[in-house]
């Protein structure tokens, strides 16, 4: 461990390279964890088959290319295909528990999962599958820093994702509706609002994030039936540490973890990148419980 | 009265005469073995795999005319079921096999995680199995009386590529005790065989390992430990992680343009690594099994080449080595029934482990645990987008290309 510490001082370049490819890795979970924090925000659903809609969105990616359709397009055919079957199951499972306790709510998505996993599985093969957008790598600094450019390519498309959806809520009448009836869905009810509509749309909406980003992990990394659960992790932790309702705060949390992971995964070895993200978490939640017992005691 | 009680007695044994028939598994002349495979989960490309082997090999057998066990002919049938990839299931379908479908043999399962389920149940109920999917050295250290292997065990699987390095050292440039090595195993019991395997032989040879890493199971992404390969430069990188660590290694790989001289890794074919990346595979080393291109001949199917036509005939892909072990068990059974003469659960054990036999696989012999002690592991190298088997020298198609012509 001390060497590897070594390493990073004697070669700062090397720390750069790690943090700038954490960066690219942060921007997809932050961007399967926007859509979480969609759902779980307006809905009071944590969604654990967020994992399966990404992992969905990456087959389509896969069945394009193999058809010969460059998988780039698979990006936006992802998110559309995603936001039908999101619809389809909100309007058959997810609208039976929007007001039922978290515990029930997390089964059921969880079932959903089970259930996916096993169509991917029997639809697609359990072997792993790629969609190869045939793109270079960037070099930095002498070829020390090497980017893929599919990676930089899908921090783009996330970048660009998350401030379209940004302006969506703020300005759209679905966006506003989506907003009102997170903050009370009664009142929003009562001035008029179809909350049964504005869930469905909601929960459209994040299976389409998720799709897109599906489709871009197809590029950078692989897919199979069973790699869905990384996904949903990453998000839910991501949205824990950001809070409810924090789209910046997403988005910092998603590439900090990106970058920590990377960081840690070389200073301590790969067998630990998980354990210290975990421990980043807990950290996280101890320091932010202190902070509210202070702001508690100023109340008393 | 009396008349009355011989007729009740004669009705109860009539009664019960098809119940005996049923549960005698070896009447009307067929053996029926038992299997509990992954056609389900997340094990299901292998299992399906495997239960081609078997199935092939059976029909191949039976087709021959059977086998005959003493006086009389058999033919050889297998009772499935689909385990979901999940090994307390596999164990609760393999009692359901012997106890309640009175199942005498039994063929493994996919993995050596199911097997490690599955075997405990058998051998309990003194019940013989013969798996060819399996490859972890803990299932042979358990004393285990009727568990067989005809697979060679995990930790054999890429010795060899230690060994190529070490006698390429020159064109490195090296010693081979000055040759630096790189690891990245996954962390589960199959890989971490793997590396006890590599370790050992590189002692043999002095050679240090510069990284040792272990892979999350739920991997996703290589970049630190590439980063760190890119500021090490080791001479041979080992990864072992199935499929999708052999197909995210030659991603990123390629992706972050990382240059060193030799590539080695488990379950290529598996992940296809040569459709999927093309030129990016190229002279990566592979652990096999088994290659059709091996000099292996048997009676029933002929040569490894007659098998691999056979079976892309009848299925439309040309077979994995996970076939060809797992029909290689069928043929291990055969053998031991015509040897016992009977088939009792015992005797049949014993002449399970005084198999001495030639295949299309290879040659299966098995020492006092039950693993395969007569067949080398072989490595496939990738040269001009083909899989060339380059290791061990006696069946190898070509010489290995070792270091890589740099990029």
């Amino acid at each position: 461990m001390l060497d590897n510490i070594e390493i990073l001082v004697q070669a700062p370049v090397i720390t750069l390279d790690l943090v700038l490819n954490g960066l690219l890795l942060g921007a997809i979970f932050a961007l399967a964890a926007y859509g979480m924090a969609l759902v779980w925000g307006v809905m009071n659903i944590i969604n654990i088959a967020q994992g399966e809609f990404v992992i969905l969105g990456g087959y389509v990616a896969v069945v394009m290319a193999a058809y010969g359709i460059h998988p780039l397009i698979a990006v936006p055919v992802a998110a559309l295909l995603l936001y039908a079957i999101g619809w389809a199951l909100y309007r058959t499972v997810i609208f039976r528990i929007v007001d039922r306790d978290l515990f029930t709510s997390i089964l059921a998505t969880f079932g959903i999962s089970i259930v996916l996993q096993q169509l991917m599985n029997t639809i697609f093969g359990g072997n792993v599958r790629i969609a190869d957008a045939g793109l270079g790598t960037v070099f930095l600094m002498n070829g020390m820093v090497s980017l893929a450019q599919v990676k930089l390519l899908a921090f783009a498309l996330a970048a660009v994702l998350g401030s379209t959806l940004v302006v969506f809520l703020k300005r759209s009448r679905l966006g506003q509706a989506i907003r009102a009836t997170a903050q009370h869905p009664r009142a929003a009810r009562v001035l008029g609002i179809d909350t049964d509509r504005v869930y469905a749309a909601t929960y459209g909406l994040n299976a389409a994030i998720c799709g897109a980003c599906g489709a871009l992990v197809a590029m950078a990394y692989t897919v199979h039936p069973y790699i869905g659960l990384p996904y949903t992790i990453r998000s839910f932790m991501i949205v824990v540490v950001a809070g409810l309702g924090n789209l910046a705060g997403v988005i910092a949390a998603g590439l900090g973890l990106g970058a920590a992971e990377n960081v840690a995964g070389f200073v301590f070895g790969t067998q630990y990148q998980l354990a210290f993200v975990f421990l980043l978490l807990v950290v996280v939640l101890v320091w932010r419980n202190r902070r509210l017992a202070r702001k508690r005691g100023y109340l008393k | 009265m009396l008349h009355y009680r011989t007729f009740m007695i004669a009705a109860v044994a009539a009664a019960s005469l098809p119940f005996a028939a049923a549960n005698a598994q070896s009447d009307g002349s067929i053996i029926t073995l038992g299997a509990a495979v992954s056609l389900t989960g997340k094990y299901t490309t292998n299992g399906e795999h495997t239960k081609r082997g078997y199935d092939l090999a059976v029909k191949k057998i039976n087709e021959a005319g059977g086998v005959t066990v003493g006086d009389e002919t058999y033919k050889i049938e297998i009772k499935y079921y689909d385990d979901e990839s999940t090994p307390a299931r596999g164990a609760e379908l393999a009692e359901r096999l012997i106890q309640q479908d009175g199942i005498k043999f039994m063929l493994g399962p996919y993995s050596s995680g199911m097997t490690k389920a599955i075997a405990p149940v058998t051998e309990e109920h003194g019940v013989p199995m013969v798996e060819a999917n399996g490859a972890s050295r803990s299932l042979f250290t358990n004393n285990w009386k009727y568990l067989f292997a005809t697979l060679s065990t995990s930790e054999q699987y890429l010795t060899g590529a230690i060994t190529l390095v070490a006698k390429n050292a020159d064109d490195l440039g090296k010693e081979p005790e000055e040759i630096k090595v790189a690891m990245a195993f996954e962390n589960d019991p199959f890989s971490q065989d793997v590396r006890e395997g590599v370790l050992d032989d590189m002692k043999e040879y002095g050679m240090e390992a510069v990284i040792d890493d272990q892979l999350p199971r739920e991997l996703n992404d290589m970049t630190a430990t590439l980063t760190k390969v890119k500021a090490l430069k080791p001479d041979l990188l080992i990864v072992s992680g199935h499929s999708k660590g052999a197909a995210t290694a030659i991603r990123q790989i390629n992706e972050l343009k990382v240059n060193f001289p030799v590539l080695a890794m488990t379950h290529c074919d598996s992940a296809d690594i040569i459709g999927k990346f093309g030129d990016g595979a190229e002279h990566t080393l592979c652990a096999t099994q088994w290659a059709p291109t091996m000099s292996y001949s048997d009676e029933l199917f002929g040569s490894a080449q007659d098998f691999a036509k056979l079976f892309e005939e009848t299925y439309g892909y040309a077979p994995p080595y996970q076939a060809a072990e797992s029909a290689a068990a069928v043929q291990v059974y055969a053998d031991a029934f015509e040897r016992a003469g009977e088939l009792d659960s015992k005797k049949v054990r014993d002449a399970l482990a005084a198999t001495d036999m030639m295949t299309f696989y290879g040659p299966i012999k098995f020492d006092q645990a039950g693993k395969n002690i007569a067949k080398p592991m072989a490595l496939y190298q990738v040269l001009d987008g083909e899989y060339k088997v380059v290791w061990p020298s006696g069946v190898a198609d070509t010489e290995a290309v070792v270091p890589r012509p740099s990029t």
